[in-house]
C-alpha cells in the first residue's frame, strides 16, 4: 500500500491535518471548547480532519507542560494552530507562538482578556479557524514511505486475556513495523516491572541496557512511594492478581525487536526502531501520579510523533484522542461481543482458535489503512480526549540513543 | 488431557489461564486428574495446575507474578485472596 501524508516544513509528513485549539489554562477552555464545538460538523460538509481540543489546565509554569505544548502543537498531523489564554496566567504564550511560527504553520493567540471577554473571544477565534480550514481540508498528500511512520502502544483496561491475545498480537504488528524501518515506541514504565531484566537483554548496547533497567527501577520506587502500582480496581475483576502479572502482559506489546533507544516525553526517536518511552517523572516524588489515566500516556506518545497509537483493551475502554488516531484492539472476545462498534481489530478471538498471526497482520493492515486516510472507530464516534498534567523531567543521557 | 479451556502459557506454570468463561459445578480435566468448580469463573482468570505451598512463587508465562500468601489446592482459583505482589499492594473494590 503506498502511504501519503501532509509535508511539514521539518520534514516529517501528518496522517491527518487537524486544526487545534488550545487552552493555556483551565479558565480558558470554556472558551475554547466552545470555539470548537462551533467546528464539530465541519468536516461533514466540507471535508478535512476538523478540530481539535488540547490544553493544559495548570496557572503554574512547568518546563514539561510547556515542552509537551510546543511538542503537540508541532506535530505532524496537526496543520494550524489556535491558542486560547486568559491572560494573566504564567504559560508562557509567546513562546508557544513562537514555535508553532517557527515550524511554518498559521496560528493565532486570541487573549480572553485582551480581546474583551468570553463572547469576542469565541468571535476571535471562529474567524481564524474559518479563514484556515478550508486550506487544510483542501491540501494536497504526498507519497509518504512506511518507514517515516511512527506508531505509539497503550494498554488500558487490561485484564487476564490481554497479555495472551491482545498485546502480543500488537507486539507482532510492531516487529513487522520495525522491520520496515517505522519507528515504534511502547512505554509506561510503571507496567514493566518485573520485565526489566529481560527486556535489557534486548537493548542495542550494554549502556542502553543500564538506562532501561534504571528507568523500571525509578518506576518502582515511584509507585512504591505512593503505595499504589500502576494497576486499577477493574484490572483484578478481571483476573489479574499483581502489577507484575499485569506488567507481563503488556510488556508483550513491544514485540521481540531490538531495543534502539530510551525517550521521554516529547523526544522524537531520530530514526526506525523500537523504543521505550520513560513516563515516570525524574527526581524526588511530586506532582503525584506519573499518568493519572491511559490519555495522559496516548499525550506523551504524539508528544514525540506518534501518528496513531494501539489501544489493546480487555475490559472495554472507549477513548479515541485528540491530534492522532486510536486503533482500538480488544484483546476479551466477551467484551469484544458487548462493545464490537467501538473496536477496531478483535483480537480475543485467538481464545477461539484464531493465530496470533492473523491478528498482527490484521492490525499492521489496519495500521496502514487509517495511515492512508481510513477514520479508526474512535475517530468515527468523535473521541477526542486529551489530558496534560504537571511532570519534571531531566533531558536524556548520552546513552539512551546509542548511534545506529 | 487438559480441557480446551485452560491455557498453560509455559510448562513451568504454577497456574491456568481460564479461556472463557465457565459456569459452577463445572467440572475440568487438568493435566493431573479432574477438578469441579465451586464458583463461576471469568474469562483470564487462574487455576492453580497443581497444589501451591504457601509461601511459594507463583509462575504465569514462566515468569514470577507473586507470592501465594497460603496454601492453594490444586484447581483453585488463584487470585488476590491467596496471592500478593512482590512489589505494590494491589488494589482491589469490594463488591469487584
Amino acid at each position: 500500500m503506498t502511504l501519503t501524508g501532509h509535508p511539514r516544513a521539518d520534514g516529517r509528513k501528518g496522517i491527518r491535518n487537524v486544526a487545534v485549539v488550545a487552552y493555556l489554562v483551565e479558565c480558558a477552555h470554556h472558551v475554547a471548547r466552545e470555539i470548537t464545538t462551533e467546528f464539530r460538523r465541519w468536516p461533514d460538509a466540507h471535508g478535512g480532519d476538523g478540530v481539535h481540543l488540547i490544553g493544559f489546565p495548570g496557572c503554574y509554569p512547568n518546563e514539561y507542560a510547556q515542552r509537551m505544548m510546543e511538542a503537540l502543537c508541532t506535530h505532524p498531523n496537526v496543520g494550524a494552530v489556535l491558542l486560547v489564554s486568559l491572560g494573566c496566567e504564567s504559560f508562557d504564550k509567546s513562546r508557544l507562538h513562537r514555535a508553532v511560527e517557527a515550524s511554518g504553520r498559521p496560528v493565532e493567540t486570541v487573549v480572553i482578556q485582551g480581546v474583551g471577554g468570553t463572547a469576542r473571544a469565541i468571535a476571535a477565534g471562529c474567524a481564524f479557524l474559518e479563514g484556515e480550514l478550508p486550506g487544510l481540508a483542501a491540501a494536497q498528500r504526498v507519497p509518504m514511505d512506511v518507514s517515516e511512520l511512527v506508531v505509539g502502544t497503550v494498554c488500558g483496561g487490561s485484564d487476564g486475556t490481554s497479555g495472551i491475545t491482545g498485546n502480543p498480537a500488537a507486539g507482532l504488528a510492531f516487529d513487522r513495523l520495525v522491520a520496515e524501518g517505522a519507528a515504534c515506541i511502547f512505554e509506561e514504565t510503571g507496567e514493566l516491572i518485573g520485565c526489566e531484566h529481560v527486556m535489557a537483554d534486548r537493548a542495542a548496547t550494554p549502556e542502553l541496557a543500564d538506562e532501561l533497567r534504571g528507568a523500571v527501577e525509578k518506576a518502582a520506587r515511584y509507585y512504591a512511594t505512593l503505595g499504589y502500582g500502576s494497576f486499577a480496581a477493574g484490572n483484578a475483576e478481571g483476573g489479574l492478581s499483581t502489577i507484575e502479572e499485569k506488567s507481563l502482559g503488556a510488556y508483550a506489546k513491544s514485540g521481540a525487536s531490538a531495543i534502539s533507544g530510551l525517550l521521554k516525553p516529547g523526544d522524537a526517536p531520530p530514526r526506525g526502531g523500537l523504543y521505550l518511552l520513560d513516563v515516570v517523572p525524574d527526581g524526588e516524588v511530586r506532582w503525584g501520579f506519573p499518568n493519572i489515566n491511559d490519555n495522559a500516556e496516548i499525550a506523551e506518545l504524539m508528544a514525540c510523533g506518534a501518528h496513531l497509537t494501539y489501544f489493546v483493551t480487555g475490559r472495554g475502554s472507549v477513548v479515541g484522542s485528540a491530534i492522532s488516531p486510536v486503533l482500538k484492539i480488544c484483546a476479551n472476545p466477551e467484551t469484544y461481543a458487548r462493545m464490537q462498534d467501538d473496536m477496531d481489530v478483535d483480537a480475543g478471538r485467538v481464545l477461539r482458535g484464531a493465530p496470533l498471526a492473523e491478528v498482527g497482520d490484521e492490525i499492521h493492515a489496519k495500521t496502514l489503512a487509517a495511515a492512508a486516510g481510513g477514520r479508526t472507530r474512535s475517530e468515527a464516534l468523535g473521541h477526542q480526549e486529551f489530558i496534560l498534567t504537571y511532570k519534571t523531567f531531566e533531558p536524556l543521557g548520552p546513552a539512551c540513543l546509542p548511534a545506529a | 488431557m487438559r480441557d480446551p479451556r485452560l491455557i498453560r502459557l509455559a510448562p513451568e506454570d504454577a497456574v491456568l489461564v481460564v479461556g472463557a468463561s465457565l459456569a459452577a459445578g463445572e467440572t475440568l480435566a487438568l493435566d493431573e486428574g479432574e477438578t469441579a468448580l465451586p464458583a463461576p469463573l471469568t474469562l483470564g482468570h487462574k487455576i492453580a495446575a497443581r497444589d501451591i505451598a504457601a509461601g511459594e512463587r507463583v509462575l504465569k508465562y514462566g515468569m514470577p507474578i507473586g507470592v501465594a500468601t497460603r496454601d492453594i489446592a490444586r484447581g483453585e482459583h488463584v487470585h488476590v485472596h491467596n496471592m500478593r505482589s512482590d512489589w505494590t499492594p494491589t488494589f482491589t473494590l469490594e463488591d469487584a
